[in-house]
């Protein structure tokens, strides 16, 4: 019987593979669902397995069936792994997703799973950190923090009750690299989590899922089920966030697991010291967790061997927004930032020129193409004020609309704070009102109503009769007006950058300064910096 | 619903959930999933079972966004909102969504069959836009695909 691959990754499923996998086994042909390799746009992806490999078409509608069966199907697109899109990664975390069915544990075990846990159990706990260490691993959910150091102080910490917790509520707008993990490989995060307890002392674990992946929650629930014997003594359980983007944050997460308001913590005391439960406990993103697996198995040398600076190891980084080749795309840090929008990426889906990049997940900042040299790595853009977070690209095409983007940002920040604090809590809205201050006191018309409102760029300005007049052309704002709200409007981002307890509120102001900075045209401003591509 | 429906809604969750840790969050979500929404009613007795305030738990659930105090309309269409699908054109299914469910986001339609709400982000964000209609996530979305959609939860 035939053998055919088909995923069943949320993407691959919203695109229609449910129906193309139905029409395959209707044709008689067996068929293993697996994760998604992460090129969305041959989604939904069948492949073959022939004696020279698995051959891959896509995308494949259900009607194509006996055409891709034999082999006359027009999308063939040879061995997936040669596409110049995966031929040109490094995949170490995500070399198994797409390749195998998620929750068989022999696929698992016969694809290299188990033998990093196998290693770190043959070892003393302080060797398993002394390898994390070694390897240069920092958390990949953020902030950038060194794994192994982190783990040391848990490690270190006193007392008969340690925690894991895995942070997978991956709430950042241009990311999917956990979701696509924890439904591709879940076992590779169970065994990273079962590594990191083993280096601890823990023998309890939390994976704190948002509500938003309902079919992450159910694969990791049945590998949780399937692999309890393989990781024992070590346990694990999920929790189900309730749609709440500060949960991401690491003390808010606790707080939430505790079935507590998902409020942000002071710190100290570090949760590596007084953590889940006042307990000591490690708290790292799924990507950090699932990148020790092949540390442990390959050697801290041969994870170090590939990446920048102090950026070490690869990064799975998720092509996102309007872009052509939108995917998971792992590779070691260095590339630019212009490689892997264009060259990679391939533009914009629209094909109209790109105008924004934002990096980072909502509190990222936007990036002219005029900064694509940029090296992908965590110094190079926090010396560029913008942060590379959970690695999100987000891509914007010439249609976009600063002002509006730097108005969202602090939107969404409103309606997000958890509230513990002033600066975020209160300047997150008053930011919104100023911001639509500072567009009305703007010439051009609008187009859209509502929420969808916009101001036009040059270049769409035809008919104006056409576009209803908007109140500031009614009661002009007094000159200077913008100018002096574009103070304010620093003024107060300065506040929330220095006076937020946390990176909500503390990093808001990087997607709103960067958008001032670069794109001071949409904000009324002269335009600044010659932008290279346009 | 009477309080005696939800007593045992709660035993029922109870062994399931109170031996664990931190239960009330799974505890609600057990909740919601059985009765549609977090009546205030049930408040006290969530309370009581776990040993909490009141205040604790009325605090827990007007927090998150995911918990509903109302009983919930039949059909809901949530649209995501976020930066990767307003690069794709969200802005205009919004818009479209806003006037053919006859509906603000967040809002529920005049006889309360259907209700539009935002979602910030559901991790398919290279082929946006994206929207969960009755709980089926679609992707790449535009005018028509959302209108044929649409057809189906306002017929
Ligand atoms: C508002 C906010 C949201 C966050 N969201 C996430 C998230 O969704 N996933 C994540 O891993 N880290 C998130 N973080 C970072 C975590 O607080 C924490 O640094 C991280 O989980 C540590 O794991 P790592 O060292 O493996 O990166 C967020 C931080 C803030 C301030
Ligand atoms: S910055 Fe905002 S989200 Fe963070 S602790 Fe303060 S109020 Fe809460
Ligand atoms: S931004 Fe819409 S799914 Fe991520």
């Amino acid at each position: 019987m035939t053998r055919v691959f088909i995923s069943r990754d949320t993407v691959s499923v919203a695109l229609g593979a449910d129906e193309v996998a139905e029409a395959f086994v209707h044709a008689g042909a067996e068929v293993v669902r697996t994760g998604s390799h992460g090129l969305f746009r041959i989604e939904p992806l069948v492949e073959i397995e022939t004696a020279q490999g698995r051959i891959g078409y896509g995308p494949v509608d259900p009607e194509d069936v006996g055409k891709v069966l034999d082999a006359t199907h027009p999308h063939r697109l040879g061995r997936i792994a040669d596409l110049p899109f995966f031929a040109s990664q490094q995949r170490f975390t995500f070399a198994r997703c797409g390749a195998i069915d998620p929750v068989d544990l022999d696929d698992y075990a016969a694809h290299g799973g188990w033998a990093g846990l196998d290693t770190a159990r043959a070892l003393q706990p302080g060797e398993v950190v002394a390898i994390v260490k070694a390897s240069g691993l920092r958390g990949r959910g953020g902030a950038g923090f060194p794994t192994g150091i982190k783990w040391q102080t848990v490690l270190d910490a006193a007392g008969p009750e340690k925690f894991i917790v895995c942070n997978a509520d991956e709430g950042d707008s241009g990311t999917f690299a956990d979701r696509m993990l924890m439904e591709g490989d879940p076992y590779c995060l169970i065994e990273g989590m079962a590594i990191a307890a083993h280096a601890v002392g823990a023998g309890y674990g939390y994976i704190y899922i948002r509500s938003e992946y309902p079919s992450a929650i159910a694969t990791m629930r049945e590998a949780i089920r399937r692999s309890a014997d393989r990781v024992a003594p070590f346990t694990l359980e999920v929790r189900v966030g309730a749609g709440a983007y500060v949960c991401g944050e690491e003390t808010a997460l606790l707080e939430s697991i505790e079935g507590k308001r998902g409020q942000v913590r002071a710190k100290p005391p570090l949760p590596a010291i007084a953590g889940l439960f006042g307990k000591p406990t490690v708290i790292n993103n799924v990507l950090s967790l699932a990148a020790v697996p092949f540390i442990l198995a390959e050697g801290a040398e041969a994870y170090a061997a590939v990446g920048f600076g102090r950026s070490r190891g690869t990064m799975p980084v998720q092509l996102a927004g309007n872009v052509k080749n939108g995917g998971l795309y792992e590779i070691g840090f260095g590339v630019t930032l212009g490689d892997l929008v264009e060259r990679i990426g391939g533009g914009t889906e629209s094909g109209r020129p790109v105008r924004a990049v934002q990096v980072g997940g909502p509190l990222g900042a936007y990036f002219p193409p005029s900064m694509f040299h940029l090296p992908f790595d965590y110094e190079s853009f926090a010396a560029a004020g913008g942060l590379i977070g959970h690695a999100g690209i987000t891509v914007f095409d010439d249609s976009v609309d600063m002002a509006r983007m730097a108005r969202f940002a602090m939107e969404f920040c409103a309606a997000e704070s958890c509230g513990k604090c002033t600066p975020c809590r209160i300047g997150s809205t008053r930011g919104v009102e100023v911001i639509d201050r500072i567009i009305a006191t703007l010439p051009s018309p609008l187009v859209g109503e509502g929420g969808a409102k916009r101001r036009m760029r040059g270049s769409e300005v035809r008919d104006t009769s056409e576009c209803p007049p908007h109140p500031s052309h009614a009661f002009p704002l007094p000159q200077g007006e913008g100018e002096s709200q574009i103070t304010l409007l620093r003024d107060l981002c300065d506040t929330m950058k220095f006076g937020s307890l946390c990176a909500l509120g503390g990093f808001t102001p990087y997607p709103v300064l960067s958008a001032l900075d670069h794109f001071p045209e949409d904000f009324g401003g002269a335009t600044a910096l010659p932008v290279a591509a346009e | 619903m009477g309080a005696s429906a939800y007593l045992d809604a709660i035993r029922r969750l109870m062994p399931r959930e109170t031996d664990t840790r931190g239960a009330l969050l799974p505890l609600l979500h057990g909740l919601q999933e059985e009765f549609g929404y977090i009546d205030d009613a049930l408040v006290p007795h969530v309370a009581e079972a776990l040993n909490l305030s009141r205040a604790d738990v009325h605090g827990v659930v007007t927090f998150y966004h995911d918990f509903r105090r109302r009983p919930p309309a039949r059909h809901i269409v949530r649209l995501c909102r976020a930066e990767s699908c307003q690069a794709r054109g969200g802005n205009a299914i919004e818009q479209a969504a806003i006037e053919r469910l006859g509906t603000s986001m967040g809002g529920t339609r005049a006889d309360g069959e259907v209700a539009l709400e935002a979602v910030y982000c559901i991790g398919l964000c290279a082929t946006g836009p994206n929207a969960i209609i009755n709980g089926k996530i679609v992707s790449r979305l535009d005018g028509p695909k959302l209108d044929r959609l649409l057809e189906q939860v306002t017929a």
